[in-house]
């Protein structure tokens, strides 16, 4: 009868689920601040560095340890799934014939799609086995490389091989005119034209390493120290919440929630720098 | 260097058969009806796993029920009633790319804090499930917006030429139109939340028992799978069965999800 009205109504209400959904963000960062502020105002930042280890049962709450531990297994499977990521796409784009192409990228969509639980599994049952082989115990710092590396490479794979397909083709006309070769083509044409791409690719394959929690929590050992080397059992802030948000009571419990915090840091960091990346690519 | 990049190539499809092949080879012995409609005995070593599909069922259900109406209301609003530069939108949008991408482990925290302290839900299906929702609704939100924004700007003109109301051409016309972007995020949303394992261990629990109400505490799949194949010795078996149902529930999503948009893609060239 009022169709104006109903019309009010409606945009109404569509405002208030687009207010619930915008405040969920914030209601994270919020309750996060409210379990660990008070304990980070008593205790000082500068604990969480400086003591002997971590031990929150005798209040010692050093996250050290962890977060060399996250930044090395990050930064190795970074370091390993980004090349073979882009030789992937790279293979996919310009190298393979358009059969097998297609059943490639299908078969990256599928590594893709699998859950980090069954990787953690399948890394507990076969690779930390083979590598306690090689060189006991087997959990270790490689063990979460490893399974992290295959995790993350179908995300830099996928992101490549839709910013080499975005590479203008001319350029390609332009190369084969040149008489480049296929792999002089792609180093020198192909991948300048498509760094940006390839720069948020890594931006967000690293932003899942950092928050992967599953697949580290069954493959590391967790144990709290700073690996000494490649074999070394380890511990990453997201599997140390993971062991003990069940548990963990008073103080205990707000030092958790402060490495949440210290991890949403990280990504926020990350998405930062993605941004900025992205910010590039307009006046490219 | 065309050596090179085929020796890749084969190095990243052996490791997705070895995986694959070791979950076949391990998990498909146990995988039975019985297996499915039987409850786990021996904390798990035995038995079945019907309670954890029920659990898991229920978890995925409370978020999808949550996560859908929230998400495509906010999609709607961002795409079809607010100006792309105005303010409210914007920091909508910001928030939504924030959300994007916290680590689950801080989703599980959150919820924690939240849902089961705060709002004094407990261990419960409901708090899994919302603390799930909030995982998704970015997902949904993005895939339901280019949905409705690969709709022709001719249809809300030849509606609005027709003297619909705007709301009116969304029922009608819009939303019908945007369906394959809409399912799409409900799948993918879907796929996320069944594989999520971490924001559940601490906000849905353990509890292995057939769940009486929303209120109970419920173990998902993934979480079964955790357990089985850390705390419980002897569990292995099971757990194959269990990852191996678990990789292909996601794998037929997927599928559907693939097969989706490539219809998608093929009716868009058509209606422009």
């Amino acid at each position: 009868m009022f169709p104006w009205l109903s019309e009010a109504i409606f945009i109404g209400v569509l405002r208030g689920l687009a207010v619930v959904s915008g405040v969920v963000a914030l209601l994270i960062l919020l309750f996060l601040l409210q379990e660990a502020l008070p304990f980070l105002q008593q205790i000082g930042f500068a604990r969480f560095f400086q003591d002997a280890s971590w031990h929150p049962v005798s209040q010692e709450y050093n996250l050290l340890p962890m977060l060399w531990g996250t930044l090395f297994v990050t930064v190795g499977s970074v370091l390993l799934a980004t090349p073979l990521g882009i030789l992937s796409a790279v293979f996919c784009q310009y190298y393979a014939p358009p059969a097998i192409a297609q059943v490639y990228r299908r078969l990256i969509e599928l590594l893709a799609g699998i859950p980090s639980v069954v990787y953690g599994f399948w890394g507990l049952v076969v690779l930390v086995p083979l590598i306690g082989q090689l060189h006991p115990p087997g959990p270790s710092l490689l063990a979460g490389i490893l399974i992290l590396s295959v995790m993350i490479l179908p995300t830099v794979a996928l992101v490549a091989d839709a910013s080499f397909s975005n590479v203008p083709p001319d350029y390609l006309r332009g190369a084969a005119a040149l008489g480049l070769g296929r792999w002089a083509t792609v180093r020198s044409v192909v991948m300048p034209a498509a760094k940006a791409g390839l720069l948020a690719g890594v931006m967000l394959e690293t932003g899942r390493a950092i928050g992967e929690t599953m697949a580290v929590l069954m493959v590391c050992g967790n144990v709290v120290q700073v690996p000494d080397s490649l074999f070394a059992p380890m511990r990453t802030l997201t599997a140390n919440i993971a062991l003990e948000v069940a548990y963990a009571v008073g103080d205990h419990r707000a030092a958790l929630f402060v490495s949440g915090l210290v991890l949403m840091g990280l990504i926020v960091v990350l998405v930062a720098i993605a941004e900025v990346i992205q910010q590039g690519k307009i006046y490219d | 260097m065309t050596l090179l990049i085929w020796s890749v190539a084969c190095l990243v499809v052996g490791v997705l058969l070895w995986l694959l092949g070791d979950l076949i080879w391990h998990g498909i012995g146990q995988l039975s009806w019985a297996f499915l409609t039987t409850a786990p005995q021996k904390a798990g070593r035995a038995g079945g796993i019907a309670p954890i599909l029920v659990s898991t069922a229920l978890i995925v259900g409370v978020c999808l029920a949550t996560a859908i109406p929230l998400g495509v209301g906010t999609a709607v609003l961002l795409v079809e009633f607010s100006p792309q530069r105005g303010l409210f939108g914007r920091l909508v949008r910001l928030s939504l790319d924030v959300l994007a991408g916290v680590p689950s482990i801080v989703f599980g925290l959150f919820g924690n804090a939240f849902f089961s302290k705060t709002l004094g839900l407990g261990f419960s299906i409901l708090a899994g499930g919302l603390t799930l929702a909030c995982m998704v609704l970015p997902i949904l939100i993005r895939s339901t917006q280019e949905g409705l924004r690969a709709v022709p700007d001719d249809y809300r003109r030849s509606a609005a030429a027709l003297g619909l109301s705007r709301t009116a051409a969304l029922w009608v016309l819009l939303l019908p139109a945007a369906m394959p972007g809409l399912a799409v995020g409900i799948l993918l949303g879907l796929g996320r939340a069944i594989a999520e394992t971490a924001a559940l261990i601490f906000t849905s629990g353990y509890v292995d028992r057939m769940p009486d109400s929303l209120l109970d505490s419920g173990r998902a799949l993934s979480v079964h799978i955790f357990d089985l194949a850390m705390n419980i010795s002897g569990g292995e078996a099971n757990a194959y069965a269990s990852a191996l149902l678990l990789a292909i529930g996601l794998m037929v999503i997927n599928a559907i999800i693939s097969g989706l948009a490539h219809w998608f893609r093929g009716s868009r060239i058509q209606v422009i």
